[in-house]
């Protein structure tokens, strides 16, 4: 009895995109951080997993948040594994990619859309972040919005940092928040905590 | 209610299940196109599935339909025949169990895919039976009298 082989899969896989039955596209890809887990929708790019989330756990609330149709798709992955690897090699300041931000949505929202204006190299606060929201005393909601960012490292939210230039906190864990800061050349030395 | 988990997770846990059933019901030949309509079909169904307990049995039924269309496109009789499935040969070195998938092709379809859930898919009756749509004795039957049925075939 032979399983089923990766070409038999690889055919499944194409039809189901040539039928528009793939609602959620997702693949994995190395970074100098850990294996990155992306997912993509119709729409675009809807979730970025860091190498210390549990990718078993983001699909499954993907398919519970999205739609059940969660495939692997490493082909429909391309241009967004493409321009990460440029980014971390320093040769990309720019993500030029459709983004699906339904993950997000009112205030929180707000929020990721000003850090997604935040240019390369460049870094901003908190409290500015809850002000281009639209509310400069959010500055907690602010802080949890970037937290709960579905997109991180395409959506900058490791440029915004404490207003007394603290690191603050980070999904991927601080020191991959320092990684990202001294790649992009604006961690001048800064002691965080 | 179970949340449905994503379907990579169905196709990794299931797929070969699949591929076995159907390589027992319509031969090596026949299966790989039975396995696209059968994930195809169970893709484009899925976020209406009500039940998210018994996916294998749901999969495995929709298994056995593809594989009854595919009997009834090849306007073959989907009833007893006694005609040896042909004998698929791979880089020129027949399968070492060529002998016995061809006898198990020969089968009646229920009988066949009763034979092919038990040994190929370790099918407790019980699932068989939801599989095939029919009771678990039911299934047992068709199991029993397909393994006599090889039985005298393979002597």
């Amino acid at each position: 009895m032979k399983n089923p082989t990766g070409a038999t899969i690889e055919r499944f896989r194409a039809r189901a995109a040539e039928e528009g039955l793939l609602d959620v596209a997702y693949a994995t890809t190395d970074s100098p951080f850990g294996t990155l887990l992306l997912a993509q929708t119709r729409r675009g790019l809807v979730r970025v997993g860091l190498p210390n989330q549990d990718a078993e756990e983001l699909l499954v609330d993907l398919a519970d948040r999205i739609s059940p149709r969660v495939l692997e798709a490493p082909a429909a992955l391309d241009e967004v594994r493409r321009e990460l690897d440029l980014y971390f090699e320093g040769k990309l300041d720019h993500f030029d990619l459709p983004l699906d931000w339904r993950l997000s949505s009112g205030f929180r929202q707000r929020v990721l859309r000003a850090i997604n204006r935040i240019p390369y190299g460049q870094t901003r606060s908190y409290t500015e972040m809850a002000a281009k929201a639209g509310n400069e005393r959010a500055v907690r909601a602010a802080g949890s919005a970037c937290g709960s960012n579905p997109i991180p490292l395409v959506v900058p939210c490791h440029r915004v940092l404490r207003t007394s230039g603290a690191l603050g906190g980070y999904g991927g864990g601080l020191p991959m928040k320092e990684g990202l800061l001294e790649l992009e050349g604006v961690l001048g030395g800064r002691s965080g905590t | 209610m179970t949340a449905l988990p994503p379907f990579q997770t169905v196709l990794d846990e299931h797929s070969a299940v699949v591929m076995a059933i159907l390589q027992g019901a319509v031969g090596r030949d026949g299966a790989e196109d039975c396995f696209q309509e059968t994930f195809l079909a169970a893709l484009r169904a899925y976020p209406k599935l009500k039940d998210a307990r018994n996916l294998r049995g749901w999969l495995l039924t929709i298994a056995h339909r593809k594989a009854i269309d595919h009997h009834r496109a090849r306007g073959r009789n989907p009833v007893p025949v006694a005609e040896v499935a042909e004998v698929a040969v791979e880089n020129g070195i027949p399968e070492p169990d060529e002998e016995l998938w061809a006898a198990v092709g020969a089968l009646p379809p229920k009988q066949r895919a009763a034979v092919a859930l038990r040994y190929g898919s370790d099918l407790p009756h019980s699932e068989i039976g939801a599989a095939l749509d029919c009771s678990p004795e039911a299934a047992r039957r068709s199991l029993h009298e397909g393994l006599k049925r090889l039985r005298k075939e393979l002597a």
